[in-house]
C-alpha cells in the first residue's frame, strides 16, 4: 500500500494539484536564478555571427552592391547577397499567406530597413562594422505610404516580381498593388438591411499599425553538420514543427535530418510565428561555411522589419430599428499588408477570422469584404496576442455599437443587452458562418454592471459634465464598455491549415515504472506556463500528481508534431490532446487494475488517483501501483509499458468572451488620460489554473492599454519608419499601467474534453475597445462619434482644442 | 582593434578578461563570463533586461563599457541565491506572487528590486512602481511584480527585525 492510502480525499486532491488549482509555476525556478536558456544564451563551438545590411530607403532600385571593403575586414567570413541566394532559389521564400517575400533584396528594396546583404564574421562587433562597409548604390523611387492610394490609377507598381499577374493566392488581382479581395456573407441582404434600416450609422474605424515587441527579439542559430548532412536550428519559434517542415521544403534537406529547437522564448505575442530572412540567412550561411551561425536582431530591426500587426482601415455600417434592434451589418476593410503578404493566418483565410465581426450580437444579416494592398512598409500582419484578425473585428464592432448607441441616444450597455445572442440560442450560427459553441452574455454583462455600479458611474459622469460646463472642473469622465467574443483554438482541419498542414495538435506521454511521467506536446510556451498547466490537466486525468509529470515542448526530435502556440490554441487544441491522451492511459490502467484486483473492468470505479472495486472500498489499486505493474505484471497478451499519444483535430473553435469596463478621466487642458478603473470579467470556460489566468489577463490588458493609448508604427511620407526604438514606441512602464480588477464566469465549451476555451488573448482583444470607447465616450455628449487610436495626450488635446474646451 | 585587460569582482569572485575598449559590459558578462542571466532587450537602456548591481547602484549593462567596470563590485542575478541554494527573498517573492511569465525581464527586475529595497526597505506600491519604472515587462502587467516586491520587502524586514531582537 502507498502512503497515499492513509490520506483523506481532500489531501489526495491537494497532492494531485490538478485542474482548478492555483499551482505555482514549474518554470520559475530557472528564470529567477538566471538559468533560463534563450536563443542568445546558446553558444556552440566555432559559432560565428551574422548581421544585416539594410535599406535606408522605402522604395529604391538597387544598382550595385560592393562588398569588397567589408570582406577585407579581418574576421569577416562572407557576405551574402541575393546573387548568392538566387542559384539556390532562396532569394525569395514562401510566406504563410501564399505570397513570396524577398530574403535578400534582388532588384528593388520595398521598405525601409529591408534586408539587402548578410555579413558573417567572427563576432558580432566585426559583423556590425563590416555591414557598415558594404556599399549599395540605390536609385530612389517614389514610395506608396498611404494604403488608400495604393490602387490609384497610374500608381507605381511595387512588386515587379509579380507584375501583371491577375491571379493571386486568394483570387483575382485587379491592380498591380492589389493582393486579394475576400468576401463573405449576404451582400444583397446586407445592402437591403442598410437601405431599409430605420436608423443607420457608418464610420471609418482604423486600427493603426502596431508591433508585438516581445522583450526578447527574434534570433536563430543554424548549425549544419556537413558530415552527417544534419541541420540543427535553434530559434525563437512559436511553431517549431512548422519551421522544420518549411526548412526542409526550402533547403531540400530531408525532414528527418533537421532538428528544430525552440528553447525558452522571451515572449512572442505573434512576433515569432512567421519565418524571417534572418532565419533563412543563418541556415544558408551555416551550409556555406560549415560552422554554426547565430543571428540576433536588435530592437530597431525588430520594430521595423519583423511582424507588424493590424493596419486595418475598417468602414463599418450598422442598421437598426428605432428602438435599437440591430437589423444588419456591413464592413469593408482596406488592409495594408506592406511590401509582401506575410500575414500569419491559416492558409485559406487571407483576412483571418475577421468574420467574427458580428461580435456578441444576434445580427440577422451581414456582409464583409476585405481588400489587401501592397505599400512600401514592412511585411507582417501577425496576430498580436489575438486569434487571426479577431482583435480588429472586435474593435470594429465594439466601436460601431457605441456609435449606434449615440445616434439612438441609448445607453451603450442597454443597446448591447438588447442585441446579445441569448443563452438558449447556443450553439449559435452567425450570419458570417461561425458556430459559437457556448455563452451566457447577459449574466456576464449584469455581473459586470453590478460590480462597477454602472448606474452610479453614469450619474457621476453626468454631474461631471455639468461641472465642466459651469467651469467648476477641467476634467471629462469617460466610461468605455467592451463586450467581446473571441474565436480561438484553430482549428478544425476541414477549414484550417498552414501550408497544407492541418491545424491539429498533439500530446505524447510516458508513465515511468515508479509512477512519474514525461509528456511532450506540439505547442511551445513563450511565458504561458505550459509546464505548469498541461501537467495539471494530465494529473486530473491520470491521477499522478502534477509535480511528478514533466512537460517538454519545442524540440522537434522528441516532441510529437504540432502546429505551435498562437491564436490562443494551446489549451483548446493541445490541452484537449493532453486530456485525451490521459484518458487513453487511464483506459489501459483500468485493465491492469482489474487484473491486479482480480475483478472485471466494469467492477471498478475511478477516484482521484486510483481504481476502487465498487462495493469493496478497501480493494483498490493506485496509479503508482498500476504504473509499476505496467512494467512487470500485466494481463495476458497485453503490451508492456504505459504510454500513449493523441493527435487532436478539434471539431470546432472555442468562443471565449468577456465584459470589460474602463473609467477614464481626461484633463482637457493637457489631453492626458488617467485610467481610474478597469474591470475585466473573462469567461474562458473551465479554469485550469486561476493564478495563471489572472496573470494572462493582467498582461493582455497592459498590452491593450499600450495599443489604445500610445502604440503606433508610423511612417512619414517618404516611408521612413517613425517609431522604431523604445524611445518612440510606447511600451507601458509600471508607472502608467493601471491597476487591474479581474472577475469571471464559467461557461464550459461543450465540445472541448475538459470544457476549456483559452484565455491568453482575450484581454488584448477585449481591452482595446474598452479603452478607446472610454476616451471617446468622454466626448460623446459633445457630438464626437469617433477618434483615431492611439489616444495620445497630443491627439486628445487636439480634440479638446477643436471643441473649444482648452484654456 | 586592440584589447586590454579588465578585472572586477562579479558575484563575489575576482574575474578578469581581455576586452576591446568598446566591448559592452553586458557582452563581457554574457560572452566572456558565461553569465547569461542578464539579457539584452533593446541596447538603448530603455528596457532594463540587462540590469545588474554595480558598486551599490543599479546599472544597465548594455550601455556601459566593460572597461568602465574596472575594479567594480558587480552582482548579477546568478549571485542572488545563497551558496547552499536557498533562494533570496526577492526570488522567492517573484515565484510566490506569479511575478514573471516569459522570464526574460526577470533577472533585471530582480536586480533592480534588490537595490530598490536597500534604498527604501518599506516602499509603498506607488514607490515600487516608480522604483522599477526603468525596467519593462511585456507579460505581467506589473501588478504581480509589485506584489512580489512587497512580499520580498516584508520578508526582508521580518528577517532584519528578528536579527535585531
Amino acid at each position: 500500500m502507498s502512503d497515499a492510502a492513509t490520506m483523506t480525499l481532500e489531501e489526495r486532491e491537494a497532492t494531485l494539484g490538478g485542474v482548478g488549482t492555483a499551482r505555482k509555476r514549474k518554470e520559475d525556478i530557472r528564470f529567477i536564478q538566471g538559468a533560463g536558456n534563450y536563443v542568445d544564451d546558446v553558444k556552440l563551438p566555432g559559432m560565428v555571427f551574422g548581421d544585416f545590411v539594410r535599406s535606408p530607403y522605402a522604395h529604391a532600385r538597387i544598382k550595385s552592391i560592393n562588398a569588397e571593403a567589408a570582406l577585407a575586414v579581418p574576421g569577416v567570413k562572407a557576405v551574402l547577397t541575393a546573387a548568392d541566394l538566387k542559384p539556390l532559389n532562396l532569394h525569395y521564400m514562401p510566406t504563410l499567406a501564399g505570397d513570396v517575400q524577398a530574403v535578400l533584396a534582388e532588384e528593388k528594396v520595398l521598405f525601409q530597413n529591408q534586408e539587402v546583404a548578410f555579413v558573417i564574421a567572427e563576432d558580432r562587433y566585426i559583423a556590425s562594422d563590416a555591414a557598415e562597409l558594404v556599399e549599395v548604390d540605390y536609385e530612389e523611387l517614389p514610395p506608396i505610404v498611404d494604403a488608400f492610394k495604393a490602387m490609384d490609377e497610374g500608381a507605381i507598381c511595387l512588386r515587379e516580381d509579380i507584375q501583371g499577374k491577375t491571379e493571386g493566392a486568394h483570387g483575382a488581382r485587379r491592380h498591380d498593388n492589389h493582393i486579394f479581395t475576400w468576401e463573405i456573407g449576404d451582400k444583397e441582404g446586407a445592402d437591403k438591411a442598410l437601405e431599409e434600416g430605420e436608423v443607420t450609422v457608418k464610420e471609418l474605424v482604423t486600427y493603426q499599425r502596431v508591433h508585438p515587441s516581445p522583450l526578447e527579439t527574434c534570433a536563430s542559430i543554424a548549425s549544419m553538420d556537413k558530415i552527417k548532412g544534419e541541420l540543427t536550428l535553434y530559434g525563437t519559434f512559436q511553431a517549431p514543427h512548422v519551421v522544420r517542415t518549411v526548412a526542409s521544403l526550402l533547403s531540400g534537406i530531408p525532414e528527418h535530418k533537421i532538428r528544430v529547437i525552440a528553447p525558452d522564448i522571451g515572449g512572442g505575442f505573434g512576433n515569432k510565428v512567421g519565418v524571417y530572412p534572418g532565419y533563412v540567412c543563418s541556415i544558408v550561411a551555416s551550409i556555406v561555411l560549415g560552422v554554426p551561425v547565430k543571428w540576433v536582431e536588435d530592437r530597431i530591426e525588430n520594430l521595423s522589419s519583423t511582424a507588424f500587426a493590424r493596419d486595418y482601415h475598417m468602414t463599418g455600417e450598422l442598421a437598426a430599428t428605432k428602438d435599437g434592434k440591430i437589423t444588419g451589418l456591413k464592413c469593408h476593410v482596406l488592409a495594408d499588408h506592406g511590401a509582401f503578404d506575410a500575414c500569419a493566418d491559416p492558409t485559406k483565410w487571407p483576412a483571418g477570422f475577421f468574420n467574427i465581426c458580428t461580435g456578441s450580437y444576434d445580427i440577422p444579416v451581414a456582409h464583409v469584404s476585405v481588400d489587401g494592398v501592397y505599400t512600401n512598409k514592412a511585411p507582417g500582419g501577425v496576430a498580436y496576442r489575438c486569434s487571426f484578425r479577431v482583435t480588429e473585428a472586435a474593435y470594429m464592432i465594439e466601436r460601431m455599437i457605441d456609435v449606434l448607441a449615440q445616434k439612438l441616444e441609448m445607453d451603450p450597455a442597454e443597446l448591447r443587452m438588447k442585441n446579445f445572442i441569448q443563452p438558449a440560442q447556443f450553439p449559435y450560427n452567425s450570419a458570417l458562418g461561425w458556430e459559437y459553441d457556448s455563452g451566457d452574455y447577459p449574466t456576464a454583462m449584469k455581473q459586470m454592471m453590478q460590480a462597477v455600479d454602472y448606474e452610479g458611474l453614469r450619474k457621476e459622469q453626468a454631474e461631471q459634465r455639468e461641472k465642466l460646463a459651469r467651469g467648476e472642473s477641467r476634467t471629462l469622465m469617460g466610461i468605455g464598455i467592451s463586450f467581446f467574443t473571441e474565436i480561438v483554438g484553430a482549428g478544425p482541419s476541414r477549414n484550417c491549415d498552414i501550408l497544407g498542414v492541418a491545424m491539429f495538435d498533439s500530446c505524447e506521454i510516458r508513465v515511468h515504472p515508479t509512477g512519474s511521467a514525461i509528456a511532450r506536446l506540439g505547442t511551445k510556451s513563450q511565458g504561458q506556463a505550459h509546464e505548469t498547466t498541461y501537467a495539471q490537466i494530465l494529473a486530473t486525468e491520470i491521477g499522478i500528481p502534477s509535480e511528478d509529470i514533466g512537460i517538454e515542448e519545442g524540440d522537434t526530435d522528441t516532441a510529437p508534431y504540432g502546429l505551435g502556440t498562437y491564436g490562443s490554441r494551446s489549451t483548446p487544441v493541445a490541452g484537449a490532446a493532453a486530456a485525451r491522451v490521459g484518458r487513453k492511459i487511464r483506459a489501459k490502467a483500468q485493465k491492469i487494475a482489474a487484473h491486479l484486483l482480480e475483478v472485471a473492468e466494469g467492477d471498478l470505479e475511478w477516484e482521484i488517483d486510483r481504481f476502487k472495486v465498487k462495493g469493496l472500498p478497501e480493494k483498490e489499486a493506485t496509479m503508482k501501483e498500476i504504473a509499476w505493474a505496467a512494467y512487470n505484471n500485466l494481463p495476458e497478451g497485453m503490451e508492456p509499458g504505459l504510454e500513449a499519444v493523441d493527435y487532436y483535430d478539434p471539431p470546432n473553435m472555442t468562443y471565449p468572451f468577456g465584459a470589460y469596463l474602463c473609467v477614464a478621466d481626461i484633463d482637457v487642458d493637457t489631453g492626458e488620460t488617467a485610467i481610474r478603473r478597469f474591470y475585466a470579467l473573462d469567461d474562458c470556460g473551465t479554469r485550469i489554473n486561476p493564478m495563471v489566468i489572472e496573470g494572462q489577463v493582467h498582461g493582455g490588458l497592459t498590452e491593450a492599454f499600450g495599443i489604445a493609448m500610445g502604440q503606433e508604427i508610423a511612417y512619414d511620407e517618404l516611408g521612413n519608419v517613425q517609431g522604431a526604438s523604445l524611445m518612440d514606441y510606447f511600451l507601458p512602464t509600471a508607472v502608467e499601467t493601471p491597476v487591474w480588477e479581474t472577475d469571471f464566469t464559467v461557461t464550459p465549451s461543450p465540445h472541448h474534453p475538459i470544457g476549456a476555451k483559452g484565455v491568453g488573448e482575450s484581454p488584448n482583444v477585449g481591452g482595446v475597445p474598452a479603452f478607446s470607447n472610454a476616451v471617446i465616450d468622454a466626448f460623446s455628449h459633445l457630438g464626437v462619434k469617433h477618434m483615431p487610436m492611439p489616444h495620445t495626450a497630443w491627439r486628445v488635446w487636439q480634440q479638446c482644442h477643436d471643441l473649444g474646451l482648452t484654456k | 582593434m586592440s584589447k586590454q585587460q579588465v578585472k572586477m569582482t562579479v558575484n563575489g569572485n575576482e574575474v578578469s578578461g581581455e576586452v576591446e575598449g568598446r566591448t559592452l559590459l553586458i557582452h563581457f558578462l554574457r560572452e566572456n563570463l558565461g553569465l547569461t542571466g542578464p539579457h539584452i532587450g533593446c541596447e538603448t537602456s530603455h528596457c532594463g533586461a540587462c540590469t545588474v548591481d554595480m558598486d551599490g547602484r543599479s546599472v544597465k549593462s548594455c550601455t556601459l563599457f566593460a572597461v568602465q567596470a574596472e575594479n567594480a563590485d558587480i552582482t548579477t542575478v546568478e549571485g542572488m541565491a545563497a551558496a547552499d541554494g536557498t533562494l533570496h527573498a526577492i526570488q522567492e517573492g517573484f515565484m510566490q506572487e506569479h511575478g514573471l511569465q516569459c522570464g526574460f525581464c526577470t533577472p533585471g527586475m530582480i536586480m533592480r528590486t534588490h537595490r530598490l529595497l536597500q534604498e527604501n526597505p518599506n516602499p509603498t506600491d506607488e514607490e515600487i512602481r516608480w522604483g522599477i519604472s526603468g525596467n519593462l515587462c511585456r507579460c505581467t502587467g506589473y501588478q504581480n511584480i509589485v506584489k512580489a516586491v512587497r512580499y520580498a520587502a516584508d520578508k526582508l524586514n521580518e528577517t532584519t527585525q528578528e536579527a535585531a531582537e
